[in-house]
Order: C-alpha cells, then sequence, then structure tokens
C-alpha cells in the first residue's frame, strides 16, 4: 500500500534519511524504532510532505505521492499523529475533531457525515464525549493523545502515521492507546507506520519493524524476530545492560 | 502440491523486488558496522554502502570467496558477538581448515522456515516419516531437514549415517515414508536391498530429499526405479545457510530459490561479469535476512543457469537449474568455455550408462584441440567398421551441438583410459601456457 524507494532527506546540510526504503502493507502495522535522531520523525515528516524528500520515491495505492503537499497527502488517505499531539489548545475538543475533517467541512451533504464520524470517535475513547465542550488545553496527556488520534481519524485515513503516541503517558494510557490502534486495524483494515520509543510495546501490537541508525536501515524483520534479536534487546528494550558496560 | 509460505514464496515479483531492495540495504548497512571484512572491502573499493539504491548496484560490489572465508577463520565473518550466536556448524570443506558458520537464534527460525519450504515443495507433509541418514555434527544437511521436517510436524528417525543394514529395518518397521539422504546411499541402499532380499517396493518409502553430492538424472532415475520413490532435488550450501536455499517443486524444472531470504546472480566465472538470464556461469548469492553470517556476493563455485519464467506451481521464485559441475572445472578450448559435466552428460545420454572415457586437451601449432577416448565394452563394441564411424561420428556431431566445439572421438580397448581412484571422465590438458 506504502511504498518508499530511496529517500534522502536533509536539513540544510544535515543528510538526515540516507536512502531509505520500506513498505507498509494494507492492513499491516509497521514500527521504526532506533535511537534519538536515527531519523524516525523524519521518515514520517518526509510522507507528509512536512519535510518533503529531496529525491526518492514514495507510492501510496500504486501513485506516486513524493511531488504532493501535505493537504494533497491527507486527500489521499494519509494522516499523522505529529508527535507532542499539537492539538489547538484554546479550542474545545469537539472544534478540534472538527477540525480533522476541514477537508470535507465545504460540503454541506458532507456535514452529516462528519456528524457520524465525530460519533465513532467517541465511542472508541468515551472520555472525549465526556470532554467534547472542554477546552482540549485543559486536558489530560492520555486524553489529548486519543484527542489527536481522533483529530487525525476525522480525515478517515487508510494510513496513520503515528509519532510516539506513547509518550509521557502512563502505563494503563499507553494500554489504552495500543488497543485502540490494535482495533482501528482490525475494525477498519487501517494500516500504521508507528515511530516509537518504547520499542517493546510497539513491537508487540506491530506485524514487522524496521532498525534504523543514523539516518540508514540497519535491520527489517517481522515483531516477533526484532524482539528476539540480542541487538534489539540492548540497544532498545534495556536489556542485558550490565554486559555493555563490560565490553 | 501445498506451498508451505504462500505470502513469500508467491509473492508478485515487483513486491519481492521491493522487499529484496529494503532488505539488501539493511545487510549492506549491517555488515558494514559489525563484520571488518566487509568494511574494509567497501573502504578499498571505494563504495558507501548506504549509496545502494537499485539491486542491479550489487554488480559493483567485489565477490567474498571460499578464500576469504578462510583467512577470516573461524570466527571472523561473523556479523555479531559470540554470545548472540547459538549453533556453530562447519562446512564440507575436504581442504585441511574448513570454513565456520554461525546462527542466531532468528536465523535458526528462518533456516528452519526455508527447509520446510522446500520439503513441502518435494511432497513432505504431516504424515510423512522422515528417514535422515546424514551425519548429525558439524555438517549443516541433518539439522536442516530434521528441524524443516518438524516445523511442517512430520515424524523425524534421525538415524544418521552408517549402519545400512539396521537403517534398512528401520525403514521397514518404522514405516519410514520420507528418505533423506546423499543420492550415493540411496543407491548403496537399494543395493544392500536386493542382497537381503527386501523388496523395496514392499516399504512405505515415497519420497526422497537428496543432498550433499549432485543428483544427476541418471542417478535421479535409477533410484526412481530401484526404490519405487519420487527422487527430488534441492541445493544448498553451509557458506550460505545448509539446505533450503533453493528447492525443486512437483514439474520438476528447476530448483526454485528463495529469493526473499537469497539474491542469485550468474556471473562469468573469469571476468566476473554478471550475465544475462539465461546464460550458464557461476551462481553467486547474497543472502537477505541472515544476522550471524551475512554473506554479500559469495562465489558458490558451482555452475548453472537461471530461469525467470513463471513456473507452473504458482511460486514467483527464479528457478535454477540443475548444478553443472564446478567452475574451478572448467576449460577454455579456442576460447569457448567448456564444462566436463557436459561432455559426461552426452556420453551418458547415448550409452545409456556411464562409459569409461578421458577427455584430452592439446595444442596444435597455435590451435587447441580435444580429443575424447571411450573405452570399447559391452554396448560399444562393434564388428563392423561401418557400424563403429557411424556411432563415433554421431557423438562427436551431439558435441558440437551441445558445447559448440568439435571434438575427436575415439575408441580405445578397456582399461587403457586414466583412472583416478577408480573414475574415469578425467581431463588431461597437454597444452603448455
Amino acid at each position: 500500500m506504502l511504498k518508499i524507494k530511496n529517500i534522502n532527506t536533509y536539513y540544510g546540510k544535515l543528510h538526515a534519511l540516507k536512502n531509505i526504503s520500506l513498505h507498509v502493507g494494507a492492513g499491516e502495522i509497521v514500527a521504526l524504532i532506533g535511537a534519538n535522531g536515527a531519523g524516525k520523525t523524519t521518515i514520517l515528516n518526509t510522507i507528509s510532505a512536512v519535510t518533503p524528500p529531496s529525491n526518492g520515491e514514495i507510492h501510496f495505492e500504486g501513485n506516486a505521492i513524493h511531488n504532493l503537499s501535505s493537504d494533497g497527502i491527507v486527500r489521499r488517505g494519509i494522516s499523522q499523529v505529529p508527535e507532542g499531539r499539537q492539538i489547538f489548545k484554546p479550542f474545545s475538543v469537539e472544534d478540534n475533531l472538527e477540525l480533522g475533517a476541514y477537508l470535507r467541512y465545504r460540503s454541506r451533504e458532507k456535514r452529516r457525515e462528519i456528524q457520524q464520524d465525530k460519533e465513532t470517535v467517541y465511542a472508541l475513547f468515551p472520555q472525549l464525549l465526556e470532554r467534547r465542550k472542554q477546552l482540549a488545553g485543559t486536558l489530560s496527556g492520555g486524553e489529548q493523545q486519543m484527542l489527536a488520534i481522533g483529530r487525525a481519524l476525522m480525515a478517515k485515513p487508510k494510513l496513520l502515521l503515528l509519532d510516539e503516541p506513547a509518550m509521557g503517558l502512563a502505563p494503563i494510557l499507553v494500554q489504552e492507546i495500543f488497543r485502540v490502534i490494535e482495533e482501528l486495524r482490525s475494525r477498519r483494515g487501517t494500516s500504521v507506520l508507528l515511530v516509537e520509543q518504547n520499542a517493546r510495546v510497539a513491537l508487540k501490537v506491530a506485524d514487522r519493524g524496521y532498525v534504523l541508525e543514523t539516518g540508514k536501515v540497519i535491520l527489517e524483520e517481522t515483531a516477533s524476530e526484532l524482539l528476539a534479536n540480542k541487538d534489539v534487546q540492548r540497544a532498545y528494550l534495556g536489556k542485558d545492560k550490565k554486559e555493555i558496560w563490560e565490553r | 502440491m501445498k506451498i508451505w509460505d504462500t505470502k513469500y514464496e508467491c509473492m508478485p515479483r515487483e513486491e519481492l523486488e521491493q522487499l529484496q531492495l529494503e532488505r539488501l540495504q539493511a545487510t549492506l548497512n549491517r555488515a558494514y558496522k559489525n563484520v571488518a571484512f566487509y568494511r574494509k572491502m567497501f573502504h578499498d573499493s571505494n563504495i558507501i554502502p548506504e549509496d545502494m539504491r537499485e539491486l542491479s548496484g550489487l554488480a559493483r560490489i567485489p565477490f567474498t570467496t571460499k578464500e576469504d572465508l578462510r583467512l577470516n577463520y573461524p570466527y571472523g565473518m561473523f556479523a555479531v558477538p559470540l554470545r548472540e550466536v547459538v549453533r556453530v556448524h562447519s562446512s564440507s570443506g575436504t581442504t585441511e581448515k574448513s570454513v565456520v558458520v554461525g546462527y542466531t537464534k532468528n536465523d535458526i527460525k528462518a533456516w528452519t522456515n526455508l527447509v520446510a519450504r522446500v520439503m513441502t515443495a518435494a511432497g513432505v507433509t504431516r504424515d510423512d516419516m522422515v528417514q535422515i541418514t546424514f551425519s548429525y555434527g558439524l555438517y549443516t544437511g541433518a539439522f536442516g531437514f530434521h528441524y524443516g521436517a518438524e516445523a511442517i510436524g512430520a515424524s523425524v528417525i534421525p538415524t544418521g549415517t552408517g549402519n545400512t543394514d539396521k537403517q534398512i529395518m528401520i525403514m521397514q518397521d518404522y514405516k519410514t515414508t520420507a528418505l533423506v539422504s546423499t543420492p550415493t546411499y540411496a543407491v548403496t541402499l537399494s543395493d544392500r536391498m536386493e542382497k537381503l532380499n527386501v523388496n523395496p517396493k514392499g516399504l512405505s518409502l515415497r519420497v526422497g530429499l537428496f543432498g550433499g553430492e549432485p543428483l544427476s538424472e541418471t542417478m535421479r532415475k535409477e533410484i526412481e526405479d530401484r526404490l519405487g520413490i519420487a527422487a527430488t532435488d534441492n541445493y544448498g550450501l553451509s557458506e550460505i545457510i545448509g539446505p533450503g536455499v533453493a528447492g525443486e517443486c512437483e514439474h520438476r524444472c528447476g530448483m526454485h530459490i528463495f529469493e526473499d531470504a537469497f539474491i542469485p546472480e550468474i556471473i562469468d566465472p573469469l571476468t566476473g561479469v554478471p550475465l544475462p538470464p539465461g546464460s550458464v556461469g557461476e551462481l553467486v548469492l547474497t543472502t537477505l535476512t541472515k544476522e550471524a553470517f551475512p554473506m554479500i556476493r559469495y562465489r558458490t563455485g558451482d555452475l548453472t543457469s537461471l530461469e525467470f519464467a513463471p513456473c507452473k506451481c504458482g511460486r514467483t521464485m527464479v528457478r535454477m537449474n540443475k548444478t553443472m559441475g564446478r567452475s574451478d572445472d572448467m576449460l577454455i578450448i579456442k576460447g569457448v568455455n567448456v564444462f566436463p559435466s557436459q561432455i559426461r552428460t552426452v556420453l551418458t545420454a547415448i550409452v545409456g550408462t556411464e562409459p569409461h572415457y578421458e577427455i584430452v586437451i592439446d595444442r596444435r601449432g597455435a590451435k587447441d584441440c580435444m580429443e575424447i577416448h571411450i573405452e570399447a565394452a559391452e554396448g560399444i563394441f562393434f564388428d563392423e567398421m561401418k557400424m563403429q564411424k557411424a556411432f563415433l561420428e554421431m557423438v562427436e556431431k551431439k558435441i558440437r551441438s551441445v558445447i559448440g566445439l568439435s571434438a575427436t572421438v575415439k575408441l580405445v580397448a578397456p582399461n587403457t583410459v586414466t583412472r583416478k581412484e577408480g573414475k574415469s571422465g578425467l581431463v588431461i590438458d597437454r597444452r603448455t601456457m
């Protein structure tokens, strides 16, 4: 469904992504793992054209999308949940959700559809329903994350780009967020490309993963293989710490 | 017949190429990072591993040879620390220092899955009793087939090598349905059965998987006729993973190479230049998923050709033809690459069995010439000069059509051609360079 071939992205002179190739199949959950600065978020930002690639190809459902602008990419069915949520804090929960459907807002007949989509989001995250009139800035961290995901879903994406959804959340909330991600896949067939520091949680829900290091892919394996890989365990799962020091 | 891993074995070529590129890029980056040999190789040839943008770019990377593996004996080529290696095997090299290969937990899992594909393609199912007569030791053969059979759910009888009488008894009593052995040992088994008055057709045996040495078509036919089984061919080598590199499907039109795990190339053994699809040359393999022992452009030394046309079985994976010998055996006569095995195949096809013969190459003036001396024997004996002449002309014509060179064929008296350890078919090269 998503196919990336040899993308290179620069921040000024900094070569952040070096010939990255990866793919996400229909209904697949794929995790990107790696240390800080490895290029995980840059990959998501490159797909969504926030930081467009200098060269390389990105195909979505068979069509090239690497020359599209961000709104064009949302129109094709790719939504990003950015790191740090980036919700509109002075707006109500409901307004935030409606903003997620901005592509459809101008058409009268689609308004009803938007209403229904909001109901679906509320069904996924009942807490948001309780707080729909509340200002988004007054929500807890977990609720803000739910809102950010809910807002992305309002664009009816076929592929969801999730950047650090578990960051700063209590373990119980992390579980809740990942339950929803799995539900989205099983109920709607939404594909997910997931960036997560918490590699253990990410690999539990993911089907496959790519390990990144300084802008390069160094490993592509199934999630269970990655969990069993000693390099991954040491570097990203916090195991064997003592042995690193002895090395 | 069933396919073990349809997701990969039947993957559309376009998807497969994307997967290969992703895995190749990751393998190169990983090998560069973790193996001093590859880091030096990339530096020396001025290649930056992350610059690999296309599968065809692989051709720019130097080869890895068996000599490289020997120089890095024992652990120099490992890409992970030894504590992550859960298994060590050794190649069946006959030379003093063989090659040591290692596997991580994930490598063993991947290997198991690959051999399960080979065995499923050969027709093994969970209902089979698989008797493994390979040596359970340093070699990869026995363990590879053992894991593959268990993954399928078949019952494994790990008899190991030797004790032919006991092997036959087990085969009868345990109701073995699948035999894993070398082709030679399958013949030994049927010889022994004849002596013991055991009727092979009365056994439950129905399929054979062979390894350790090439399964020639004459050998295959003999085994099938005498043991009453379907004899299937597969390909593997321990430097790459062991068995599980390629396996034959029910259509018997070459062995499917599992391209999600290996990239095959065919090169000219002399110049190292990649050859177009269909040409005969040396097989070069690059591993795509191995963690402990990645191999980049490993020269297998085996001569074969690749067949990219889709196969009726539904697998999209390329097929390799039966290996035609070793590239070190290749002769160059009048600038043409000639493999002694081609001559053997021609002679065997004409005579019916393998005759005793020798190939003599000489230089007359500036020209190379080839003579083939065949010993007269039962079946190749003629009272009439005319018939003999016709036979020799027929052989010459056939050889010319197969190798594209003319050779003089002569009939000689029994027991006059050169033999080595009882084997004939040797090449005597009298040319002085």
